[in-house]
């Protein structure tokens, strides 16, 4: 008798923990056109969700809401950090301030959740943020599994960071080396795979917490720790003795860290993504976050399209105004401009030669569709 | 006649809902369906979100290729292996953290209760300051401070710290010269393990003989000459050299050989240990202490030694006052392994967590944790509680 009460107590709380995450899950993310359809085969689940998403949608609970729910992080200099008044600054952040200064018209009305690696994918299955911007490499099954992938907007690789003092010059040398990486990664299975290509062993020591990987490369836990090499360039810029490191020239990995949206909601795929390409054409065109007032008068057509003076390039589809891209390029400059703000010659956190990151027509590889 | 039948009249005259065998029946009834409806619609909604967000709830995905390397895993495990099998090495290195644990806190924990409860002023009161240090800061702070502040700085590879031994430290972990068995070390373990069966059986067979006529049987010594016997016993049988000295060796990066403890692993059982301890050490002194002050004063009367009067009267009076709440540290020192997380031991949680991202199956996985926290919680408490039965008073 006893122990079935104790079993019933035990189910009780159990189903209470569900029902708990049912509905905070079930507030957080509202309900999303492909599935509104599903749902109203069910009764019980009309009732759920909050008003906004009546219309379905994260741009109308985004809108309703005044803010955009951005994942993000504040421990990578460059990419997100925080500033000297405690604010999210960074080219990933900078990103979502795009997107809210094209949705909102306020490119501060962000609610940045910080996020480690390994937190990624069940925040977006869950559409607990509305958009994912965090050093995200886009892979085969991310896209299956965590959500819709827009533009690439960093082209990336894996690299090594070593002491200067262990005397390595190659990867050939990394028999037997302990190595420090971050857990729930695509880092983390590439320094396997390439461990295994090349019949070398590694002991691995895996942090979940960014910071701590790389305190623990610094004190001298391991001999070598390994990710993106703009992380690596990031992160060597904020150690006592940056000159002490060396980031090895080999490229393990092709890494296109990708701005994410949660499955099933294809016009917010689309808003973002166009934010995202405008960013990108503003460079092409010459548009930048100084002159595109002034380029609302340019005489060249395309730029009129890109700032919504000429034609529409698609804003009342999704229900957005004509002026929402030059908000957007208004509030964080071009992409040239962003990419330089943290990471140019005259960069806030470090330099990192542009390389893939230029332009098309500089031999680069960013490129984005012509809005129009 | 009339007298019993007065009562009845009463009875029936009762309104049902003064009724209490009704009462008792309607209440049973409305807290079935009030817990089986919640049930119901908690299962509901769960598998309404789990579908409206396009979450599998299946478990085939722990067949895949997990593609992920773990650290120093306990057990054979390399990335081209399975989800499951990663799991699985997660679960070992929990239990190794665990169960070292527990036994490292309750020796420590016993000894910090004896020297609190020690007439010695230094000593009482050092043990005071061990436990109120411990026990007010979090785990976690702990755990950093023994991580990336103590093992941190400690010396490179090359300049390592040697004790005798020799006994190598370094940022790497704590390298220890190991007796490693040999190809001609099985007939050593046979037999030593044959002893040691022997040794109980004549322990128990002898005290009992104590226990019946009175007389010393000198069980102890008898039993622990039969395992020295036999271990010398296998020590000619496998001629001369059952084990070889493992030293380790500095080889490229790293030591190679001997036994080596991860600063992870190293860093994880000396937070938990010593934290716990803390609390154990309380549990143990509050134990000695309900022990009736008559019951130590009798037993010096009767001229018991202190040895005597702490083995044969305190402790086995004090175990079962201590036994209950000592459950609820293994418990917590369980589940708090968890906090691994932080330091890069990779224990259940830890590479659960990593599951969930690379497989990208939340739900499932967290089941997953949670069963085997809540298994290996309940295993904890029966095996405890089994033990309790065995040494409660027994009332005739």
């Amino acid at each position: 008798m006893r122990k079935s009460i104790a079993l019933l107590t035990l189910l009780v709380a159990f189903s209470l923990l569900l029902a708990a995450c049912g509905a905070a899950e079930e507030t957080a993310a509202p309900a999303e056109a492909t599935e509104a359809m599903e749902m109203t085969e069910e009764p019980g689940e009309t009732e759920g969700p909050a008003p906004a998403a009546q219309g379905g949608g994260i741009l109308d609970k985004v809108k309703s809401s005044g803010k955009l729910i951005c994942g993000g992080r504040t421990d990578l200099a460059g990419f997100g950090m925080l500033d000297a008044d405690g604010n999210n600054e960074g080219f990933d952040v900078d990103l979502c301030r795009a997107v809210a200064a094209a949705v909102l018209g306020d490119p501060t009305a962000i609610e940045l959740v910080p996020l480690t690696a390994a937190d990624r994918g069940p925040v977006l299955q869950t559409a607990e943020v509305d958009m994912l911007s965090r050093n995200v490499t886009w892979t085969a099954s991310r896209e299956a599994q965590w959500g819709n992938f827009t533009t690439t907007m960093f082209f990336d690789g894996q690299g090594f960071m070593i002491t200067k003092d262990s005397g390595i010059t190659s990867t050939d040398e990394f028999d037997g080396a302990t190595v420090c990486v971050t857990s729930g990664t695509t880092t983390e299975q590439n320094l396997s795979d390439f461990f295994r290509q090349n019949g070398m062993s590694y002991e691995a020591v895996i942090f979940e917490d960014t910071s701590a990987v790389y305190a623990a490369y610094e004190e001298g836990r391991c001999d070598v720790t390994t990710s993106d090499k703009s992380q690596l360039a990031s992160v060597r810029s904020g150690f006592a003795d940056p000159d002490a490191h060396i980031i090895l020239d080999i490229t393990i990995s092709k890494e296109p860290l990708t701005p994410v949206v949660p499955h099933g909601d294809d016009t917010w795929y689309d808003t973002v993504n166009i934010v995202m390409f405008a960013l990108i054409n503003a460079e092409e065109l010459g548009v930048t976050q100084d002159n595109v007032e002034a380029m609302k008068t340019s005489d060249n057509i395309k730029v009129l399209r890109l700032l919504g003076q000429e034609g529409d390039w698609g804003y009342s589809d999704l229900g957005l105004d004509a002026d929402a891209l030059a908000r957007a390029i208004a509030a964080v400059g071009n992409y040239g401009e962003i990419y330089d703000r943290y990471m140019g010659p005259n960069g806030k956190s470090f330099t990192l030669p542009r390389g893939p990151n230029n332009l098309w027509t500089n031999g680069g590889l960013i490129y984005a569709p012509p809005v129009k | 006649m009339a007298s019993t039948q007065t009562p009845l009249v009463q009875k029936s005259s009762i309104p049902f809902y003064r009724d209490e065998r009704i009462l008792k029946i309607i209440a049973q009834v409305v807290s079935t369906v009030v817990i089986g409806g919640f049930i119901f619609l908690a299962v509901i909604n769960f598998r309404n979100a789990a579908n409206a967000r396009g979450l599998t709830l299946t478990f085939d995905f722990l067949k895949e290729s997990a593609g992920f390397p773990i650290s120093n895993p306990p057990i054979d495990y390399d990335p081209t292996m399975t989800f499951g099998r990663a799991f699985f090495v997660g679960l070992v290195n929990t239990l190794l953290v665990s169960v070292t644990g527990i036994f490292a806190a309750t020796i420590l924990g016993t000894l910090v209760a004896l020297a609190r409860l020690s007439s010695n002023w230094l000593l009482s009161h050092i043990a005071l300051s061990y436990i109120e240090f411990f026990r007010n800061i979090p785990l976690l702070v702990l755990l950093f401070i023994v991580y990336f502040v103590v093992f941190g700085n400690l010396p490179v590879v090359k300049e390592s710290i040697v004790w005798p031994g020799p006994i190598y430290i370094n940022k790497r972990g704590f390298y220890l010269t190991w007796p490693q068995l040999t190809e001609s070390g099985t007939p050593f373990v046979i037999m030593l393990s044959i002893g040691f069966v022997v040794a109980l059986v004549v322990y128990f067979l002898l005290r009992r003989r104590r226990e019946i006529s009175g007389q010393d049987t000198y069980y102890l010594p008898v039993s622990l000459g039969i395992v020295i016997l036999s271990g010398l016993l296998g020590w000619v049988f496998s001629g001369g050299t059952p084990f070889q000295l493992s030293t380790p060796v500095l080889e490229g990066f790293n030591f190679s050989g001997g036994l080596r403890f991860t600063p992870e692993f190293a860093g994880m059982l000396l937070a938990l240990s010593t934290y716990t301890a803390a609390f154990i050490a309380e549990v143990v002194r509050a134990g000695i202490q309900a022990v009736d002050r008559g019951q130590l004063e009798a037993a010096r009367a009767v001229g018991l030694t202190t040895m005597q009067v702490l083995s044969l009267i305190i402790m086995p009076q004090a175990l079962r006052i201590i036994i209950p709440p000592m459950i609820s540290q293994y418990l917590n020192l369980t589940k708090n392994s968890s906090l691994a997380l932080a330091i890069g031991f990779q224990e259940v949680f830890s590479v659960g967590k990593i599951v969930i991202n690379q497989a990208g199956r939340a739900v499932p996985v967290f089941g997953l944790i949670m069963l085997t926290y809540l298994v290996l919680s309940l295993l904890t408490s029966m095996v405890l509680n089994l033990f309790n039965r065995r040494i409660q008073l027994v009332t005739r």
